[in-house]
This record gives C-alpha cells, structure tokens and sequence, in this order.
C-alpha cells in the first residue's frame, strides 16, 4: 500500500499550473512554456505511479493508495481516492493527453486562459478517474464540463455557440439522472445500516442489498449519464457537432479522453454496483453497442469532413469497448480497457494529423483534399500507422484489444460478436475509402504545395506510433497490470452474471 | 378586567427592534434636518443596523445553546436557532442592498434616504416572520414587509414601469394577503388557535372528523404563501414587478421576501400542520413540478435579464420548496442552506446587473452583456462565476444548494420529483450558459466600461467569495444548517 500524496499530487499539480499559467498573462508565451512544464510534471508523476502502482494488491482485493477523509459529515462529502489496474491506465491516458494536446495543437489565441482551461480539465478528469467515492465522482465527473464549455465556446469553429450549448445540455441532463440514481442507492444503503452517517463511499455502497427491480432501475439511471458521455447509441447526436466546432486541441480532450470517462464509469459504477442487473440489461446495451458500431462505421463512410469523420469512427470504437465491457468475461472486459487506452492513443493520432492539415488548409472538408500523399508522403505515412492501427492490422495496438473483446464476448455472448465482428471489416472500408480520397490521386492547386510534416509535428507523433506498436506487439506489461482489477471486479458481479 | 402585559423577552425580538428603530431614527432626523440627511449616514446607519443584528445573533445563538429555544410575548415569538441564522442571513441582504443602493442613488441623484428607510422597515417585517409563531404575527411580518416593498418597487418616479410594476404588485399581494388572512381564520376555526404550537399540539392529540376547514384553511395558506415566493401559478406578478422596480430593490426582493416567506412556511407547513404531511404533499408536488418546469422554460425566451432573473428565481423558488416537501429535519436544512447560500449571490448578481444597467437603469437586454468579459474580465468573470452558481456547476454554493434539497426529497421517497426538478435544472442551464456566452463574445469590443464604484464592488466580491470559499468546502455552512435545524421537526 502507497501513500496517497500521490494520487492528491496527480490532482493538484494540474491546478497550479493552471493558476501559474493565469498568473503569467503579462509575458507573451509565458503560460504556454508553464503548462508544457505541469503536463511534463504530470506525465512523471503518471509513470511514477505506474511504476509504483502493486498489483499484487488487486488480489487481496484492495485498491492502492487509499485514503478518506469525510469533508462534511451532513452531505456524506468526503475526499476518497483509490487506485487500481483499470484507473491507472486512464491516469497515464489523461497525462499523456493532455501533453500531446499541448505540444502539439498549440492554439495562439487568448494562449493563458486556453492552457488553464486544459490543465482543470486535466485535473477534474484525474479526479474523475482517481475517486473512489460517487459523489466526489460525481462533482469531478460534472466539472469536467465547465473547461469543455469555456474552450469550445471561445476557441470552437464558426457553430461553437450552438456546439457548446448542445454539449453542455446534454451531458448535464444525462448527469441528473446519474446524481439522482447515485442519491438513491446512498439513502437505500443508510436505510439498510439504521444509525450510520450517509456515505457515498464505493467500497461501502457496493455492499447495498437491493431487489432486482431496484438494481435495473438503477443501472439504467447510471448508464443515461454514462451513455451521453461515451456516448453509446442513440445518444450520441451531441458529439459530431461537438468535436468537429471544438479546437483541436478540445476534440482530443473529447474523444480520446472524456469520451473513456463514459465507458470507465460503466464499467466501474454501472456494473461493478448493480450486478443484480446485469443479466436483464447486458442484452440491451450489448445490442445498442453493436448498433452504435454498424450505424457509426456507415455514417463514417457518408460524413463529409474529417473531424465528422473520427467522430462517428469514434462511435463504432466506443461500440467496441462497450460491447467487452458488457461481455461479462474477463478477457473481453481486459480487452475493453486496453481498448479504452489505445482508442484514445489513436485518436490523440487522427486529431493532431488532421489539425496539422486543417492549419494547412483552412479546411477539413473530404472533398478539398486530392493525392496529399505526394507532397506530403511523411505525414501520409503517419496516418496510415495510426488508420491501420484503427483498422486492427495485426502488430498494431488496435489489434490486441479488439481480438481480446471478441473473443471474450464470444465465449459468452456470441451472436452479438459475430455481429460485431462485421464492424472490423466495415472500419476497414471507411478507414481505407477515406484514406484514398484524401491521400491517393494526383494533387492538385493548393494540395499539390501543402508542406509536409515539419520536426517538430512528427515529433509530437512519435509517442502515438510508438505507444501502438508496442502496444501491438508486447502488451504483457500492461495486460498484466488489468488483468487483476479487472478479474477482481468481473468475479465480484460474475455470481449474478452468465456463465463464464 | 385586568389586562396582563405578557412577559417580553427583549433578547429575543432585538433584530426587529434594530431595524425598525433604526429605520424610525433615520425618519425622525429626515424629518429634523428637512430632507437634508446626508445619503452616506443613511447607508451607514443601514450597515451598522445589520451590523449590530448580527452582532446580536451571535448571542442569541449563545443564549439558545445554553438554555434551549424559548417562546415570548404569549408566545407568539420564538427564539431558536432556526430564526437566528434566517435572521442573520436577512441582516446581511439588507447590508449588501444597502450598499448596492447607495451606488446607486448617487448614480440616478435620487435622496437614498426614504430608500434606506423603507428598506429597514420591510425587513423588518422578514425578520418577524422569521421569528413568528402565531399565524396573526406571521400576517403581520408579511405586510410589513409587503408594504415596504410596494412602495420601493415604487421608488424610481422617473419611469412609468416602475409604478406600473408596484400598483400590479400591491393590487395582487392585497388579494394575497387577504387569502392567507382568511386561511388563518379557516385554520382557527378547524383548530381553536391560531398559534403554531396550539394547532400542532391540538391536530396531533385529537382526531378531526371532518377536516375540510382545516384542508381549506391549509389551502388558503399555501396560496397566500405561494404568491409570495412567486410559486406556478402564483407567479404571473413576478416578471414585470421584478422589471419594472428599481434593479437594488429587485435584489432585496429576491433575497430577504424568499428568506422570510420559507422560514415562515417551514415553521406552518412542518412545526403546525406536520401531522398533515399527506394531505399537503401531494398538491406541493404539483406545485413544485410546475415551478420548477415553468420558471426553467419561461425563462429561455427573455431577452430582458431582469424578467430572465425572475423566472430564474421562480425555478430556485420551485427547488427550495422541494426541501419543504420533504418534510423532514433533512429537508428543513437543505431549505435553510438553499436560502442562506441564495441570498448573497442572487443580491450580487442583482448588484451587477444594476451596474450594467446605467443611468436610468433602463439597459437590461442581454446585448448590454455582449462581450463584458473581455472588456471588463474581473466584472464578467464575477457574473460569471454568480451565473454558474446558479446553475448548479459543482464548486459553488450553487451545487450544495441543489444537492441538498435533492438529497432530502430522494430520502423522503421522492425520487420522480427529484429527477423532475433536475432536468428542468438542465434547461435553466440553458439561459444562464447563453448569457454567460455573451459576456464572452467578441462583439462590442468598443463599448464603454462601467465604472464599479468601491461599495457595489465590495458587495459583488462578497458574493462571489462566499459562492466559491463554501462551494469548495461547504462544510461549516452545512453543520450550520443542520444545527439550526436538529429541533425544528416535533
């Protein structure tokens, strides 16, 4: 068992420098040098944890680095973080997003105010990820919508207004049936326990006895917030409007990070404290996930721009993932999280690419772009590693993690892998098909003298390529540092689920 | 006959006596000096008043903890720890509008004076009713404070909406007033008293076989209560009196009417007719749904912020009475936390917007606001900040507020409530993230700066302050609220 000062470290460290960065508004480029320093600061601190971080815990079925100090007896707030296998990789993600992000989709304008933005949300979203309390989730989980507001309603395309808004409102609405869910099930546990102060803690609510009715109604209210976050079909018309008017550096944010926060929270929250539900409600979400997959791969193919583009892309992954999430099998929820890591790694990928040739270009419009491929062949080479990482070529990172999910949901939900499945080859035709009219052809007019990738973008680029071969290739680290927590939480809801 | 003075704790009724001695001060020496007091006493007679109140809370807080709450004046008032925080919280509205309203009569050169002095005297009318234990007393706190306010609603001569607004109000709070006197004497009637704790003690030892005075007289409470704290639908008043009255006295209205009225229906509806809670909560979830739904929905098509803070706060109004429909200690603190963090930052936004608003104080559409924040990024962040609050955005008082009512209505069984009231929460977000958007835009980059004089910055400041310092750790605002509360339910 470690100290916790790391995990409060992990939070705060964010904050300071986003403070730091405010406070340095009078020197030009100031802020900007400061906020590259925290995220450095914050990406040690992430491995330092991953380094530290014992997995030997998860077996004794214990979190590392706890810690609780009730804050305010009468609203049951209490400062609580915990850490295991499946939050450590999303801590790590977060570090590394929001660096990439940094480095490499630089936005000039109002710069101070931008960094701070993207350090609170760095350090709502650790906090998020870190707590082991649902009402402190729930605060970090809807602070997270104030930076994404502010950044895309100030720095977002020529909609921002309308994209922020519709953001906002959506994620705020599935949030209220979340807080509500989350206050029953601490009132029902109070009730239960006559005489114990009300508490949100996760390790004492997980204990809550409930009927079956309750359970599904429950799950239901958690997977609404959830679902707007991921998001998950049909809940999902928020976020191509969203992450096509965000800046770049905010649609990173998005999809490659807050985007897990819906899935991690399904997973830890939705079916780690109602497993009484899980056999009612796996078939519905597992079939709304694998409808999200078919719909996103075929809009994918019909969208005209590209940030539409990994959107609904994005849409058919975050199928994946919740389809091993929901499997019920060990492998395919492994599969999930690694998927959730490499997800994000991708697109961290896609949207730094596509920033560099809408820089370029003024435009991320399909049909603008023809045969970029021969005046800029490093930056196409870039591409196609992070699109057939997406696409699942064996020997890349995206590989692994879907081969895990399917063959975990196989064993024990087959017909909706095989359905699944289909989703493999259908990434493949939108990846590819899209790739050729922006890559292929002869260029021509502005496409013929657009200017490769400079050193200093493929250096920004060279964590991704790197993270999804290794990834690829030797996984054993961190499928070792999963499996655990995972099979920790998949035997604790397994009494109730189907047969493994 | 011999008439029995009844014993008077003067400890007890001091807050009231400040203020309305103060208030008959100032007019003794505006009537001495012809017209001539200078508007700075007034404010610091006001802010010394409040001051001196709150001073004197502290030790009737210390009174209560040695030797418990008590009655007095045949025990029509009560001290405890309930009145006192409620009281303290009106103390500090008056102070805070004080100063908003000094600022603001140099703007319009108008003599504050008459302003202060109303101002004193309607609150302490909040202040009565707050402390009132006898439905005759709680009439009597509701007209003081009405007849204040009518007046200051009133008090900008200049502009005909000003006048417009107070006439529709006092037309309509008569008709207010007069049912909830009449439910008074229906409840008298059904239980022999008029005095809280007689109804309470004599509804829960006897059984009553035709109730249906009772249930009028209740009804007629409710109304009359409802009209006050502007409940759908007993709101239709609200909007244009909130537009039309002069922007310090809309903050005032918002702040100490809600604080004095909830205590007020706290002490009717829980200490008095609490053995009634199933025949009323049924029509105050009626009641709450529609204030909730209405005043979130409403509020999207103002341009005016004024009619928008209206609406607004009729949708805060619907969420304060969730603690009430709860009913229980629980729910009896959420409604006090609502109130006590409400206050301060609904009297600050008020403040800004009357700062916005200019000589005449007439610009209050939200085009005014394009762009305040890059102009003015420590007045825009400020109402930004007071906006998200709220809304409810976690790290503001805003968030505990809601949290709290909705904690207690999850407890008490009322979980399609709570999500109702939520969701319409998700649609006042709406209006308050579009103004907030438009402090940020970038058009009229050019237009002139507002100048913050010292005080109004002061009172905004406090605001924000106390939005943010107990949003992060709500902690001591919360065992206050449960402390003033633990004896509250018989």
């Amino acid at each position: 068992m470690h100290s916790s000062i790391w995990l409060t470290l992990l939070i705060v460290v964010p904050i300071a420098g986003a403070l730091g960065a405010a406070l340095t508004q009078k020197v030009e480029g100031r802020a900007y040098v400061v906020a590259v320093a925290t995220s450095v600061v914050e990406m040690v601190l992430a491995l330092v944890v991953a380094c530290l971080y014992n997995d030997h815990i998860a077996k004794a079925q214990t979190f590392d680095f706890a810690t609780r100090h009730v804050l305010s007896a009468p609203f049951g707030l209490a400062y609580d973080v915990a850490l295991d296998g499946i939050s450590l990789l999303m801590v790590v993600l977060t570090a590394l997003v929001v660096l990439l992000s940094l480095l490499g989709a630089r936005d000039r304008r109002q710069e101070p105010a931008f960094v701070a933005w993207l350090l609170l949300l760095t350090s709502f979203t650790m906090g998020s990820f870190l707590s082991h309390d649902l009402l402190e989730f729930f605060i970090f989980f809807e602070l997270t919508l104030v930076p994404c507001y502010f950044v895309i309603s100030q720095w977002g395309g020529k909609e921002r207004s309308k994209a922020a808004l519709k953001f906002f409102i959506y994620t705020f609405t599935g949030s209220a049936f979340l807080l509500i869910g989350i206050l029953y099930l601490a009132f029902a546990h109070q009730h239960q326990y006559p005489g114990t102060a009300l508490t949100f803690s996760y390790s004492a609510l997980s204990g809550t006895a409930m009927s079956h009715g309750t359970a599904v109604w429950l799950f239901i209210a958690f997977a609404i917030a959830f679902a707007v976050k991921a998001p998950i079909w049909p809940l999902h018309t928020w976020s191509p409007i969203t992450y096509a008017e965000a800046p770049t550096a905010g649609s990173i944010e998005m999809s490659a990070l807050l985007a897990k926060l819906g899935t991690y929270g399904l997973l830890r929250f939705a079916v780690g404290l109602f497993p009484l539900a899980l056999p009612t409600m796996r078939p519905v979400i597992l079939t709304l996930a694998v409808i999200g997959i078919l719909y996103g791969s075929m809009v994918a193919c019909a969208t005209p721009d590209l940030k539409r583009f990994v959107a609904y892309s994005s849409l058919a992954q975050m199928g994946f993932i919740t389809v091993g999430v929901m499997s019920g099998s060990t492998i395919g929820t492994v599969g999930a999280v690694l998927l959730m890591f490499n997800h994000g790694v991708i697109t961290i990928g896609f949207f730094l690419i596509i920033g560099f040739i809408e820089q370029r270009r003024g435009s991320i419009l399909i049909r603008d772009f023809r045969g970029l491929q021969g005046p800029a062949p490093i930056m196409a080479a870039l591409f196609t590693v992070v699109m057939l990482a997406s696409i699942g070529l064996p020997g890349l990172s995206g590989f692994v993690s879907e081969y895990l999910i399917l063959i975990g949901t196989f064993a024990t939900h087959s017909w909706w892998a095989v359905v699944a499945t289909f989703g493999v080859v259908a990434a493949a035709v939108y990846l590819l098909w899209a790739y050729q009219r922006v890559f292929h052809g002869k260029a021509e007019g502005p496409n013929a003298t657009i200017a490769d990738a400079t050193p200093k973008e493929q250096w920004v680029l060279v964590p991704v390529v790197l993270l999804i071969v290794v990834l690829g290739v030797f996984p054993k680290p961190v499928l070792d540092r999963i499996t655990p927590s995972v099979h920790q939480l998949i035997e604790h809801v397994a009494p109730a689920g189907v047969n493994k | 006959m011999k008439l029995v003075i009844p014993s008077i704790h003067y400890l007890a009724i001091l807050p009231i006596l400040i203020f309305f001695g103060v208030a008959l001060a100032l007019v003794l020496a505006s009537a001495l000096a012809r017209g001539k007091v200078p508007l700075a006493v007034a404010t610091s007679s006001v802010v010394l008043a409040g001051v001196a109140t709150i001073v004197v809370t502290y030790f009737q807080w210390r009174c209560v903890s040695r030797s418990g709450a008590s009655t007095t004046i045949a025990h029509a008032i009560v001290l405890d720890d309930f009145s006192i925080v409620a009281s303290a919280v009106i103390a500090l509205s008056v102070i805070m509008t004080a100063l908003v309203a000094h600022d603001w009569a140099v703007r319009e050169r108008v003599s504050g004076v008459e302003f202060h002095i109303l101002a004193l005297a309607a609150s302490s009318g909040a202040l009565l009713m707050t402390q009132a234990n006898d439905l005759i007393v709680i009439f009597l706190g509701l007209e003081i404070l009405s007849i204040g306010l009518y007046v200051l609603v009133a008090f900008d001569r200049h502009r005909s909406k000003s006048s417009e607004a107070a006439l529709k109000y006092f037309l309509l709070g008569g008709f207010a007033s007069a049912i909830f006197i009449y439910g008074a004497a229906l409840v008298y009637g059904a239980t022999g008293s008029t005095n809280l704790t007689s109804i309470s003690y004599f509804l829960g030892s006897n059984v009553l076989l035709r109730p249906g005075l009772l249930y009028a007289g209740g009804a007629l409470l409710l109304v009359g209560f409802a009209f006050k704290i502007a409940a759908v639908p007993f709101h239709l008043w609200s909007p244009d009196v909130y537009e039309g009255a002069p922007t310090p006295v809309t903050g005032l209205m918002a702040s100490i009417v809600k604080v004095g009225a909830f205590a007020a229906l706290l002490r009717v509806l829980i200490s008095a007719l609490g053995t009634q809670l199933d025949t009323w909560r049924p029509i105050l979830w009626i009641l709450i749904v529609l204030t909730t739904v209405v005043g979130a929905s409403v509020a999207l098509v103002q341009r005016n912020v004024k009619r928008m803070l209206a609406y607004s706060s009729i949708n805060h109004a619907g969420f304060i009475l969730l603690g009430v429909w709860a009913g229980t200690i629980r729910g009896t603190a959420a409604t006090l936390f609502y109130v006590i963090t409400y206050a301060p930052i609904v009297v600050a936004t008020f403040a800004i917007v009357t700062l916005i608003g200019g000589v005449g104080d007439e610009h209050h559409s939200i085009e005014r606001y394009q762009g305040l924040a890059r102009r003015q990024p420590w007045l825009g962040g400020a109402l930004a900040i007071l906006l998200l609050s709220q809304l409810g955005a976690p790290l503001t008082t805003g968030f505990y507020a809601k949290f709290a009512v909705l904690a207690s209505v999850v407890d008490a069984g009322g979980g399609a409530l709570a999500l109702i009231a939520l969701i319409s929460a998700a649609i006042a977000a709406f209006f308050y993230l579009r103004w907030a958007m438009a402090l940020y835009s970038d058009d009229h980059l050019d237009a002139a700066r507002v100048r913050v004089p010292l005080a109004t910055g002061l009172v905004i400041g406090f605001g924000v302050a106390v939005t943010i310092v107990f949003g992060v750790w709500p902690g001591p605002l919360a065992t206050l609220a449960q402390h003033a509360t633990v004896l509250f339910t018989p």
